[in-house]
């Protein structure tokens, strides 16, 4: 998967997320500029994850400020992925 | 103005299922944080939590009673009945007519709608027990101790987040007060380890993947706990009349709403519930020697709370000795200001200041006298017990040291 490729799906989360065109996402925007407060950004990378289809482990999320940083993060991710939390296969119900 | 004091103490707690052994537990510095038990928590991004341990729901219900009590109200009730032992009341029908049952809870009967839920929507079965409701409701411990010791007066459940036992024991105060109520049982209690409400945690990322380091530099979240506190709280005449042994008095209750963010909690509104619980309990700071921080070991908590009791205690901030009890039983979410409380009071009473647990050194975010690991011994005429919510929503209760 190429670079490019990786940073457009990235710009059109944000664009999809903050409901504007994807040419208003530079790879320099940041979550403040967007006006994300911490409960957006944490929603943002949800939605990430989805679109990835991989899990942002939680010392990942406090370096993800700007697309640049949410692109290295998630491009990471995809090239090491023992580094992310297992997904359960099924849910585990509780012995009580 | 009627005054209300504090006659009866239960606690079922990841330190100790009852309040002795709880205290025994604060006292020495020992923490109930490790690996959840209750479930696979494997695949979670977390794995500890403060369980509630050794606990037999048929050493106390009988199996029929059982069917129909979600672990939360097991824990609820289980320490009513110890609080009102304690207090070694005896219910007289003019007592019963005026006296009420007031309890918090966050997530009520959690537990059993995550069952029904699997059972429903990953086994696909379509045939369930009749019981899911009444034990889900997060009122069921009221209405179960109001039964059982037959309290026909004032009573109700209060549901804010973190706070919710905080504003149940204040309600319960007030009520005795004004001269609604002559006594109320109040507390609060939650079971919140299944696997879908920790799913809902795990996603906030605000759990420790380690263990909760209240007001610590290196402090990485909160840990989970479950449990629950109940109070046999009476006016002081009635408890002289009847000899009873006061642990303290409960003097004060102040709340208010930060009008400002669901998760990012703020100085203003923090501070100007710990203000408005000193004045409603006619409080100097300068009386206070303890708080019992709500300190739940997030960045944004801790900090925000330090710099709330140093803008409430201006230059007596150094004097007042601060503990987060939650590195020992967890946060308990809807119980902690019950279970919080709990400690309070024995603190008042023992005259023994409980540490927090787990810490490594002080964030220097966190400008205030931390009681650290261990227990400090101290003469402390006044306490606070702080309960900030998500939503913004505060209540601080203030007690009195009682000695006769």
């Amino acid at each position: 998967m190429s670079e490019v490729t990786v940073s457009e799906r990235v710009i059109r989360v944000f664009a999809a997320f903050k409901k504007v065109s994807t040419e208003d996402i530079k790879m320099d925007t940041t979550f403040e500029s967007l006006g994300l407060d911490s409960l957006d950004g944490l929603n943002l990378i949800f939605e990430l994850e989805e679109e990835f289809g991989i899990m942002v482990p939680d010392d990942k999320v406090q370096s993800m400020k700007s697309v640049a940083e949410v692109v290295e993060g998630v491009e990471w991710l995809l090239a090491n992925p023992d580094s992310q939390p297992k997904i359960p296969s099924a849910p585990i119900a509780d012995k009580s | 103005m009627r005054r209300v004091v504090i006659t009866g103490v239960g606690v079922v707690s990841a330190i100790g299922n009852d309040a002795d052994a709880f205290w025994a537990s604060l006292s020495a510095g020992r923490t109930g944080i490790g690996p959840i038990t209750k479930l696979d928590a494997s695949t979670l991004r977390f794995q500890n939590a403060a369980e509630v341990r050794e606990f037999d729901p048929n050493g106390h219900f009988d199996e029929k009673r059982l069917l129909w009590l979600d672990p939360f109200a097991q824990y609820g009730i289980v320490a009513a009945r110890e609080a009102i032992t304690d207090s070694g009341i005896e219910f007289t029908d003019d007592l019963r007519d005026k006296g009420g049952v007031i309890t918090g809870s966050c997530l009520g009967g959690k537990m059993t709608e995550d069952g029904l839920y699997y059972k429903l929507y990953a086994e696909g079965k379509q045939h369930h027990q009749p019981i899911a409701i009444p034990r889900g409701m997060s009122n069921a411990v009221a209405s179960h101790v109001s039964m059982d010791y037959g309290l026909t007066g004032a009573t109700f459940t209060t549901s804010t987040a973190c706070s919710s036992a905080n504003h149940a024991i204040g309600q319960a105060f007030w009520l005795i007060r004004q001269g609604t109520l002559d006594i109320a049982v109040t507390g609060g209690s939650e079971a919140p380890i299944c696997f879908g409400n920790l799913k809902a945690w795990e996603t906030m990322r605000v759990v420790s993947p380690d263990t909760c380091r209240p007001f610590s530099k290196d402090r990485s979240g909160m840990i989970l706990g479950e449990g629950g506190a109940m109070f046999v709280m009476e006016t002081l005449d009635h408890a002289r009349a009847r000899g009873a042994m006061i642990y303290a008095e409960i003097a004060g209750f102040g709340m208010s709403a930060d009008a400002h963010h669901l998760t990012m909690p703020l100085v203003d509104g923090a501070a100007k519930a710990m203000r408005l619980a000193l004045k409603d309990g006619d409080i100097a700071a300068e009386q206070v020697g303890y708080v019992n921080a709500h300190g739940t070991a997030t960045q944004a908590n801790d900090t925000m709370e330090s710099a709330a009791i140093r803008s409430v205690f201006g230059e007596d901030t150094d004097k007042v000795a601060v503990s987060s009890t939650k590195s020992m039983h967890g946060h308990t979410l809807g119980a902690a200001g019950a279970i919080e409380s709990a400690a309070t009071v024995l603190a008042l009473h023992h005259q023994i200041l409980p540490p927090t647990a787990n810490f490594t050194e002080l964030d220097p975010e966190c400008n205030i006298d931390v009681v650290v690991n261990e227990a400090r011994p101290a003469s402390v005429e006044a306490a606070i017990s702080n309960s900030f919510a998500f939503g913004g929503l505060n209540a601080v209760l203030a007690f009195k040291s009682w000695q006769d």
